[in-house]
């Protein structure tokens, strides 16, 4: 049983909690995800580690209600028990293997779109830490789903936001940024983009163009996550990769973004796909949780 | 005596199991159980004992069946099988057991799994203690998996006194047994769950949602957690995929996917969230045990159900008792014939199978007759669901982060067959993760072997 010691509301249906699993905690590096299943009837729910703390014992994450399952995970407060809580899972995240006075001479920018910021924040505060300066780009519909900002200032980031609506700092996606950014000057090697798939798939297009490295980090529907049952297989290149154990990450320029943002919808539930209907049309709001 | 037929057993009748996942065998009652036992000839020089992997005394637990002494009959199968219950449901009988017994040279072999099985059925009925725990020897030994193979090395080992911590990848212990196999071969609550109660009262510890390679390494476990030994029973689970066109459509599942919602996350239930897509027409590729549980499993969903299998029927790796189960439920079998591409629509979904008939040519070096396409044979089934079920292959976390496990090329872990020593010390490994896809009886097998050699390695190194 793992314990639910800190419950907050980051923004409208965005919520984070911190859970005792002191075995994740000691282990997980950025990139990884944690599977939850809340009770005995309940399924498998990856998501990815936000952040971690050994000495406490503690593992964050931050998600979004879309469907029954994130819904009724809601509802659980401090003090509630999940029965389950499997991880780290996955690959960490490739530049924690790189020489640190290396990528100290790289320039890096996070893209992180909705609920896709969480997963983000762990790359940064590593790098940060070890002294690489970073940029971070956040979109998100409007101003009330900007999350994580302040917090990711604090770490030292630069950090520009912009919301689909203009109704705070600028207005527009955060494939616009980017280019502007780019296009301004900023010479980077490296593009980190974590978000609903759409957005991944039109920051990789962008990069392309400028022959930029770019990572981002998949959310396809998993079951076991540990390799057992291939739901989560992409097609990278000409290869099939398995998301869970090869993954979540990839190279964003050669990941079929068409096929898995199909099969992503392959199991929504009515209520997931009421939200993800009424989402539509926006780019960089939705969640990593995936939108037509 | 011995010509007399064999006692057959009870099940449930085809038309209605189709809508059920309860066990389709209903088992012996004792008289039927005394009945079937008395076609046993208890012979001196028992050849159905040579072909049993774990070696049961086959003749002396059936001669006190044969007098309704079933206590002695599961003392004796406990002697050498940690799940009777499991085995004696599973095991392929007729080419192990049953395949050697004597009276099935003229007649039909004595019905040994259906003893075994009954005899540790009502042992389990009658909380009859098979357990013998020997003091804390103050030993520690990780087993890594709790399927067959982990669960055997477990117990044998808890049985001599040492402390045992189950490490499980899952949130529920039984590897196969629980995620793999339905519910209709072999119930969870009743048979499953039991047997490793059984373990945690004689003091086995099973740690479930730790997956070793992420959450802690082998090297962690004998360096910093005090472990004297490991044992790895982390089967085979990674499935395989033929590699042709549409083969990602979105209706296409691995066998392991469909069975694990199936049976893990119990999706055929209302009250349990993980969904289950089965549409109307299901191909199921493959041939074996896992093609016919998915089968089986999609036919109880309520989908018309075909096995493609690119061999002939007398080919079929599956053992003959669930092929005849399959077709009495209604499976369409369509063997000599290969799938060659999937059949997709525009937003992504299956719409049909492309296959090729194929016809059998020359004996290939396993001395099976190799399956050649027939020129122009080609030809659509209209199906929306396709299930692969191709094999298996062991999954690389654990060889990848343990330096100096070595493992062949099949992504096997390399251990010696008498004691299961790999090329580390103080590492054993046995079951599917040694072997590729076997049985649950080799995988006990293997387990209980090396228990052995680990109890000898660390009693050895006390003195
Ligand atoms: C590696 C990984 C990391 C993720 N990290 C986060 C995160 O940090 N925060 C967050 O909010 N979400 C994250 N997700 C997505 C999250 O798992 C889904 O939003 C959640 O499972 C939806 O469940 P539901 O029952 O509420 O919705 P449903 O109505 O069942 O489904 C809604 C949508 O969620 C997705 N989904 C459903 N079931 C699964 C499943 N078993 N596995 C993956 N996706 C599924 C599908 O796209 C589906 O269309 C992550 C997914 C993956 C694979
Ligand atoms: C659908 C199906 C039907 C079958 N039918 C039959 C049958 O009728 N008769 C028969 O004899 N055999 C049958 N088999 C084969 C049989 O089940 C296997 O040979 C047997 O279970 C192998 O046992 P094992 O202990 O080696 O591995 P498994 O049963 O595969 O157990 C391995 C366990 O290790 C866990 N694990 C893996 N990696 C890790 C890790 N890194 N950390 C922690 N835990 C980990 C897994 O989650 C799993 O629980 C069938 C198999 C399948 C899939
Ligand atoms: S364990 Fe299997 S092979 Fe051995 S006697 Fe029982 S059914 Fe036969
Ligand atoms: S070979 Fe057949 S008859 Fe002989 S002991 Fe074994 S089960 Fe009995
Ligand atoms: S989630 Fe099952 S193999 Fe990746
Ligand atoms: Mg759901």
């Amino acid at each position: 049983m793992y314990k639910i010691v800190e419950k907050r509301k980051l923004a409208p249906q965005i919520y984070l909690m911190d859970v005792e699993a002191p075995r994740v905690a000691k282990s997980a590096r950025p990139g990884q995800f944690v599977i939850v299943k809340m009770n005995e009837k309940g399924e498998r729910i990856p998501l990815t580690i936000c952040d971690y703390d050994a000495d406490r014992g503690t593992v964050t994450i931050v998600f979004q209600t879309l469907g029954q399952s994130t819904v009724e995970m809601a509802g659980y407060e401090v003090g509630d028990y999940f029965t389950d809580f499997a991880g780290p899972l996955g690959e960490a995240s490739e530049f924690i293997y790189e020489d640190i006075a290396e990528l100290k001479q790289e320039r890096l920018v996070f893209v992180a779109g909705g609920v896709g910021t969480a997963p983000v924040y762990p790359q940064v505060k590593w790098l940060q830490q070890q002294g690489v300066q970073v940029d971070v780009i956040i979109g998100a519909r409007s101003q009330d789903f900007v999350i994580l900002e302040e917090e990711m200032k604090a770490l030292g980031a630069n950090v520009y936001v912009t919301t689909d609506d203009g109704s705070y700092s600028r207005k527009g996606l955060v494939t616009d940024v980017l280019k502007g950014l780019i296009d301004g000057g900023a010479a980077y090697d490296h593009v980190i983009a974590i978000g609903p798939m759409i957005m991944m798939k039109f920051v990789a297009k962008l990069t392309k163009g400028y022959n930029i490295k770019t990572t981002i980090s998949l959310n396809p529907i998993m079951v076991d996550g540990t390799g057992m049952c291939g739901a989560c297989r992409v097609s990278v290149g000409d290869e099939i990769k398995f998301a869970c154990v090869d993954g979540p990450e990839f190279d964003g320029h050669l990941v079929d973004f068409d096929e898995a943002m199909r099969r992503q919808a392959m199991y929504k539930t009515e209520e997931g796909r009421y939200k993800l209907e009424a989402e539509k049309g926006s780019h960089t709001g939705g969640c990593c949780g995936g939108k037509q | 005596m011995s010509k007399a037929a064999r006692i057959p057993v009870r099940e449930q009748c085809a038309k209605a199991r189709v809508t059920n996942f309860d066990e389709v065998c209903l088992g012996y009652s004792l008289e039927e159980a005394i009945a079937e036992a008395a076609r046993c000839l208890n012979c001196k020089n028992a050849k159905c004992v040579g072909d049993c992997p774990v070696a049961i005394d086959i003749p002396a637990f059936i001669s006190h069946v044969k007098k309704g002494e079933i206590t002695e009959a599961a003392k004796v199968i406990a002697k050498a099988s940690a799940l009777p219950a499991v085995c004696g449901r599973v095991c392929p009988q007729e080419s192990q057991c049953e395949g050697k017994c004597i009276v099935g040279i003229k007649g039909e072999a004595v019905a040994i799994g259906k003893l075994e099985r009954f005899v540790a059925d009502w042992a389990r009925e009658n909380q009859v203690d098979t357990a013998e725990v020997e003091p804390k020897n103050g030993r520690k030994v990780a087993v890594i998996g709790s399927g067959p193979a982990g669960l055997t090395c477990a117990g044998e080992l808890a049985r001599k006194g040492y402390e045992i911590t189950v490490f499980e990848a899952l949130h529920e212990p039984g590897g196969v047994l629980v995620y793999g196999i339905p519910e209709f071969r072999l119930p969870k609550e009743t048979v499953v769950k039991t047997e490793i109660e059984n373990l945690k009262k004689m003091g086995v510890k099973i740690e479930t949602n730790v997956i070793i390679g992420k959450t802690v390494t082998i090297d962690e476990l004998l360096n910093e957690e005090g472990f004297d030994a490991v044992f790895i029973g982390s089967g085979a689970g990674l499935p395989k995929f033929m590699g042709i066109s549409g083969e990602n459509a979105n209706g296409v599942f691995s066998a392991n996917e469909f069975l694990t919602r199936n049976n893990l996350m119990k999706a055929f239930k209302e009250e349990y969230s993980t969904p289950i897509k089965v549409g109307k027409r299901v191909a199921v590729v493959g041939g074996g045990n896992v093609a016919m549980d998915a089968a089986r499993t999609a036919a109880r969903l309520g989908a018309e159900t075909h096995i493609v299998y690119r061999r002939s029927e007398a080919e079929l790796p599956a053992r003959v008792e669930e092929v005849h189960h399959a077709k009495e439920e209604g499976i369409i079998f369509d063997v000599l014939t290969n799938p060659t591409e999937i059949l997709v629509d525009d937003k992504g979904w299956v719409t049909g199978l492309k296959c090729i008939k194929m016809e059998l040519g020359e004996a290939d070096a396993s001395g099976r007759r190799k399956p050649v396409e027939v020129a122009n044979s080609e030809f659509v089934m209209e199906v929306d669901t396709v299930i692969m079920s191709l094999g298996t292959s062991p999954n690389p976390l654990i060889s990848s982060t343990t330096q100096g496990l070595e493992i062949n090329k099949w992504q096997c872990i390399v251990a010696d067959e008498e004691t299961g020593l790999t090329s580390r010390e103080r590492v054993y490994a046995g079951g599917d993760a040694v072997t590729g896809a076997a049985t649950v009886i080799l995988a006990m097998g293997a387990g209980k072997k090396a228990a052995a050699a680990i109890n000898e390695m660390l009693m050895g190194a006390k003195q």
